[in-house]
């Protein structure tokens, strides 16, 4: 079967997802994140949407789920790259997708991953003092 | 109301929902929607595809492209043999779910398009048309 490509970028996970995926491909998708976040240690998942023109319900609620489960596994998930046609009908169809963080594209979002390790580092840091 | 163009697409697995996706695309595309009532549209196709697929056991898309006072519009059937349901005003609900989604789908898919009819019967099976139009 088919498998979208989950790439390692220093502590973080780069998704980037190109093809207009059926559900069991979307599913495959979770289960494969979730088992690299645990194997490769990862503190984030970066997920780039930007060239896929539709988000339904099912590819939504796959968002929300990896959100979800990479918080319980401390990592932080932060989906980029959202065109504007597919954000307005997302509320439309009614998900907000309130449990998920976005950045505009793939620089902001990596900026956001740093940035809460940069802050957790700082905690540890501390800690150590 | 003339129809311009119709195609049939059978609904039995879930790489026919990504069909049913690219014909609504290429047809809203030819009716020239706006890029924001193409997306509309086409997520709603997604929506009552996998509905046919996952609650329907399977069935048939009907893809128009239609006309009527002068307007050019994209018109999908969706038509099932399944269990049918018993109460469309519960099912219409957000929320209300009897499967694995998030019950969005068909409510979701009625408020994406600018028609929306259901007709349904227990045991026969469930027929939901939509339309958008330019």
């Amino acid at each position: 079967m088919d498998r979208i490509p989950i790439l390692k970028f220093g502590n973080a996970l780069l998704v980037t997802i190109q093809v207009d995926m059926h559900d069991q491909l979307a599913t495959a998708l979770e289960e494969d994140l979730t088992s690299k976040i645990v194997s490769h240690n990862a503190r984030g998942v970066l997920i780039d949407i930007s060239a896929l023109d539709v988000v339904d319900s099912f590819i939504g609620r796959m968002l929300d789920n990896i959100a979800a489960v990479s918080r319980i596994l401390d990592a932080d998930t932060v989906v980029v790259g959202m065109r504007p046609a597919v954000a307005i009908t997302l509320v439309e169809l009614g998900l907000s997708l309130t449990g998920v963080k976005t950045a505009l594209n793939v620089e902001r979002g990596m900026a956001m991953i740093h940035d809460r390790l940069a802050g957790s580092e700082a905690d540890d840091a501390d800690d150590e003092d | 109301m003339p129809t311009t163009r119709t195609e049939r697409v059978g609904i039995k697995v879930s790489d026919d929902v990504v069909r049913v996706r690219q014909i609504t695309r290429a047809f809203a595309l030819e009716v020239g929607l706006s890029l924001v009532d193409q997306t509309k549209i086409v997520t709603a196709s997604s929506e009552l595809a996998r509905n046919t697929l996952d609650y329907g056991g399977g069935g048939e898309v009907t893809a128009e492209i239609v006309e009527q006072g002068g307007r050019r519009g994209v018109r999908l059937t969706f038509d099932d043999k399944g269990p049918g349901i018993a109460d469309i005003e519960q099912a219409l609900k957000d929320g209300f779910t009897s499967g694995r989604g998030m019950g969005l789908g068909l409510g979701g898919a009625k408020r994406l398009s600018n028609e929306f009819s259901i007709v349904s019967e227990p045991g026969l099976g469930t027929k939901i048309t939509i339309a958008r139009w330019k």
